[in-house]
């Protein structure tokens, strides 16, 4: 087994019975597993809801350490349009030329650091700073705010012994608090002040709707940007042949860009509160229970996929879901796919070779699956 | 070469013309309002979803089944809804004219 392969640990429930199941907090989750499954009931919003108890839609469950709903991904429609429409033009901001050169410049000088070290451990060294500079374009506030965020670690939910950790995740949400009320006294041109002088059907946004879609900003782009970043970094290791086709073929970096987000699935799954008794994959489900849509399952699936199991880099026909589908597709995904393209480019362009010299998986646990979405550390050298 | 017509949602009538790639791109490239084409053309986003006119059809082929999958699901899908990215420029389509869905 390669160092930077993400193996599936679905592929035997998929293809035996559809689903899986796995325990969390005691409230279990039935995990659905296969492509066209997971897509009708993410499209589904009537039966399988978001607008639960906050926090409930996640796995591992938030409900013991957040109240704050996130919005709009905590909100069914009709109330999702409103917000996701208001939110729409300020996200896909990456597709502007303008944004588009400063997150060129953020990569291209963390590419050129890196390149002059012994050896990088990527996670925290790499891929949190480059995230964090990232987002102070989509937040547009000062550059310098990112030594903050790099400040609170990887992992905003969690701690080295726990999956949940309410006192750091407690910090993301009075750091918010914050700024919303520093944004109150002195208005910009940043992404709190945009919300706070907004208004659905007439109705200007509260200080808590505010919160909603902060913290969804924050949460929803870190540990899975970081992911994605990482695991590049990895593959690349293993495949130098890669970064010298996206040099001499730099054509094919969108469908680089999305063959390899096929293949991480930086988000395993995300869940839904089950309102009504029913079935999916013939397998009944009661209401008030919970299920979870496995885009990193589906995203394997080879009814769909040929060779799921491989990278090919310029896939044509790429379907996956590791930006979710329907209502609640990824908000944040735009961003993302600008990092990743940019960071493809530059490394393609900058470096020849990366040697991964140590690293530690991250696994996570499943009930019965266990996936490597990532890893806790990796330290590799960058090569000119 | 083909030319091409584009009718967005705020009934703006945009003709394009095109020699190769996809008809998403070539939207794209002409800020045709409606069309993002987010993936890049990998049949992967379904925001570049048009409505081929009925009589033009033979010039346009059906969708692909993975094509039918993703389109099945999204909002206002017709029997004439196809995503512009697996709409690959030729003389074929000459004169097609695409109604935007979005």
């Amino acid at each position: 087994m390669k160092k930077s392969a993400h193996p599936d640990p679905f592929e035997k429930a998929r293809l035996e019975k559809g689903y899986g199941e796995m325990n969390d907090q005691d409230d279990p989750v039935t995990m659905i597993l296969g492509l066209k499954d997971v897509r009708k009931c993410a499209h589904n919003w009537k039966s399988f809801q978001s607008g639960a108890t906050p926090g409930r839609i996640v796995v591992p469950s938030e409900v013991n350490i957040r109240d704050t709903r996130q919005i709009p991904f905590e909100v069914d429609p009709p109330a999702h349009k409103g917000y996701r429409d208001l939110l729409e033009p300020w996200f896909k901001r990456p597709l502007e030329a303008v944004y588009q050169e400063k997150l060129k410049a953020q990569i291209s000088d963390i590419v050129e650091e890196v390149l002059t070290k012994d050896t990088v451990e990527v996670v925290g060294d790499f891929a949190l700073r480059l995230q964090s500079r990232a987002l102070t374009l989509l937040l547009n506030i000062p550059y310098q705010e990112a030594e903050t965020w790099i400040g609170w670690g990887t992992h905003v939910f969690r701690s080295e012994d726990t999956a949940l950790d309410g006192d750091k995740a407690n910090i993301l949400y009075d750091y918010i608090d914050t700024q919303i009320d520093k944004a109150i006294e002195n208005p910009g041109d940043d992404l709190y002040s945009k919300l706070l002088a907004s208004e659905i059907n007439g109705k200007q946004l509260t200080k808590e709707e505010v919160k909603g879609v902060m913290i969804l900003t924050f949460a929803g782009g870190r540990d899975t940007v970081i992911n994605a970043v990482t695991n590049a970094i990895a593959y690349f290791a293993e495949h130098p042949e890669s970064l010298k086709q996206l040099k001499d073929t730099p054509e094919i970096t969108g469908k680089a860009v999305e063959e390899l987000i096929r293949y991480f699935a930086p988000l395993t799954h995300m869940g839904r509160v089950v309102t009504e008794d029913t079935q999916v994959c013939e397998h009944a489900v009661k209401a008030d229970s919970r299920i979870s849509l496995c885009w990193a399952s589906a995203n394997r699936d080879a009814k769909v996929f040929e060779n799921p199991n491989k990278i090919v880099l310029d896939r044509k026909i790429n379907p996956h879901v590791s930006f979710g589908f329907s209502t609640h597709n990824c908000l944040g995904a735009t961003h993302a796919r600008q990092i990743m393209n940019i960071l493809l480019s530059t490394l393609a362009e900058k470096v020849t070779s990366i040697d991964i010299v140590d690293y530690k998986e991250n696994i996570e646990n499943l009930g019965e699956f266990k996936r490597k979405v990532g890893y806790d550390s990796i330290t590799v050298k960058f090569n000119a | 070469m083909a030319k091409i017509t584009f009718i967005t949602s705020d009934k703006e009538t945009i003709i394009v013309e095109g020699t190769s790639g996809s008809v998403m791109q070539l939207a794209v490239d002409n800020n045709v309002q409606g069309i993002d084409g987010d993936c890049g053309g990998v049949c992967s986003c379904a925001t570049c979803h048009v409505h081929v006119a009925p009589e033009h059809v033979e010039k346009t082929g059906k969708a692909s089944e993975i094509e039918q999958d993703m389109l099945e699901l999204d909002d206002n899908v017709s029997e004439y809804s196809r995503l512009c990215c697996q709409l690959e420029i030729s003389d074929q389509l000459d004169g097609v004219v695409l109604t935007v869905a979005k």
